[in-house]
């Protein structure tokens, strides 16, 4: 059987005093999509950095398709591989991010063929066509010149969707991609995550969105205190809730 | 008139002398000043507090001295001791002093750009540099340029300091013309040269200021 998408084991974390994760684990199979819920500071966004270097683990193991990023010896030391290996590594993962960060210097199009032709030396001339396509895909091939700030929050989004496409990613992460939008500008931006979601791309969602997770989430994960409480199927997991703590947290939110 | 004609020989060869003296300081002390920027916020703690003795150094004592102490005592310092001619004495100074200053403005720049920028590009793939180069950068340029104009345009006066090194600088050739034929002529052309000089420099920073306000941010 081919190895999943994404393997984490055991990951801990500490900030300072803070234990944030406590033994996460999740296998993510290739064409899953996993919606993230929990309650604030229970270490979604924690989670989804450390499996992008973006944070690093104290303990435990990432594989990303087969290949391992960091993992934990006998000794309880924690090696992550070298930095050109975990580059390539994390390359195969896009990430979409709350605040959108994309580079107020650059236009749309600048935005979205950056990546491609600095990091992987694509011409201007092979890039731009699929560019193109891209943000077609996403609705904005007319803001094509236009600069982020000229753009609506939900456009920025679809920008940055665009974006992380460009590099031809195996899998997307999602942090909360729509917590910074006016409640009218969620829909745009969670119909293109469908549409990825029908494509069969792998992906890892935060979301606070219920609705959004039990409709396009193959599985969904619910996280509290550091740790997942359960990850079960998206319609028995909202249907009949295992644990008190997500029956609580989903009582809550619905 | 005639008078304006022949003192106007020796004034435009101290311009000459003026406009060496900024412009090769300013290509090789921005350089230098991002460079210790970068060192002084890197995560290397030493280098930065290496730097930072440096800026204190720099800042905390006056460029005439600096000009003076690279002239004259330097040649007596062991091991680095070298005697440099007065061209390249004051070149040194005047970089050695401003790269300071431009540090400070690069370090202000780069650290107000916000962290998603980096992260936005580390998920992207690129590397520290290509960050650097590509993202953050471009848009310190635009963040700093007011502060750089200013210091820029100190710079040219500064200039006016290699006097002291016995050079025949804009001002130092207005004032052997002065002391010679007693008039104020001289000094009047001198700040009409300097004005010149300096609105070149406004304008050409607004420019650059303007065009960079195509985007927000
Ligand atoms: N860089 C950091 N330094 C110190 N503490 C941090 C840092 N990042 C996160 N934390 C803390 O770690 C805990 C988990 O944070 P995290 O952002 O992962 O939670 P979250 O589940 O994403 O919450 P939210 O729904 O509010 O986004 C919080 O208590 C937070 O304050
Ligand atoms: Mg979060």
């Amino acid at each position: 059987m081919a190895s999943p998408m994404i393997e984490a084991r055991d990951l801990h974390k500490r900030f300072a005093a803070v234990e944030v994760l406590r033994g996460v684990s999740l296998d993510v199979e290739r064409g899953e999509v996993v919606a993230v819920i929990g309650p604030s500071g229970s270490g979604k966004s924690t989670f989804l950095r450390c499996l992008n270097h973006l944070e690093t683990i104290d303990r435990g193991r990432i594989d990303i398709e087969g290949e391992t990023l960091v993992a934990t010896d006998a000794d309880g030391v924690c090696r992550y591989s070298s930095d050109a290996t975990s580059r390539r590594i994390c390359r195969r993962m896009g990430m979409v991010f709350q605040h959108f960060n994309l580079f107020p210097h650059l236009t749309v199009l600048q935005n979205v063929i950056e990546a491609p032709i600095t990091v992987k030396g694509l011409r201007r001339d092979e890039i731009v066509p699929q560019a193109e396509d891209l943000l077609r895909k996403v609705g904005l091939l007319d803001k094509r010149e236009s600069y982020p700030s000229r753009l609506s929050g939900g456009q920025k989004q679809r920008v940055a969707i665009a974006r992380a496409l460009a590099m031809e990613p195996d899998i997307m992460l999602f942090d909360e991609p729509t917590s910074a939008l006016d409640p009218e500008l969620t829909g745009e931006v969670l119909r293109t995550i469908r549409e990825l979601a029908e494509e069969h791309m792998t992906m890892l969602v935060v979301t606070h969105e219920m609705a959004f997770a039990r409709e396009v989430a193959s599985r969904v994960v619910f996280m509290d205190g550091g740790e997942i409480v359960e990850a079960r199927p998206a319609r028995d997991l909202f249907a009949s809730p295992a644990h008190p703590r997500t029956r609580a947290f989903l009582d809550h939110m619905l | 008139m005639s008078y304006l004609l022949e003192i106007l020989g020796p004034l435009l060869e101290g311009t000459a002398v003026t406009l060496q003296v900024f412009l090769i300081s300013f290509v090789l002390a921005v350089p230098l000043g991002l460079l210790l920027a970068l060192a002084r916020i890197s995560r290397c703690t030493a280098l930065g507090g290496l730097v930072n003795g440096y800026l204190w150094l720099m800042r905390g004592t006056p460029l005439m001295l600096q000009m003076l102490f690279i002239y004259f005592a330097l040649p007596f310092v062991p091991v680095i001791g070298v005697r440099l001619p007065d061209f390249p004495a004051a070149i040194v100074a005047f970089v050695l002093n401003y790269a300071a200053y431009f540090a400070e403005i690069f370090r202000a720049g780069i650290q107000s750009i916000d962290r998603g920028q980096y992260e936005g590009a580390r998920v992207l793939g690129l590397t520290y540099v290509q960050t650097m180069r590509r993202i953050v950068l471009p848009q310190v340029l635009k963040r700093i340029l007011p502060p750089m104009s200013n210091e820029t345009i100190t710079l040219v006066k500064d200039t006016s300091l290699i006097y002291v090194l016995a050079m025949n600088d804009l001002l130092r050739a207005a004032r052997g013309i002065v002391q010679r034929d007693f008039t104020t002529m001289p000094f009047v052309v001198a700040a009409a040269f300097y004005l010149l000089m300096t609105l070149v420099l406004t304008v050409g920073f607004q420019r650059l200021e303007r065009k960079l306000a195509v985007y927000d941010g």
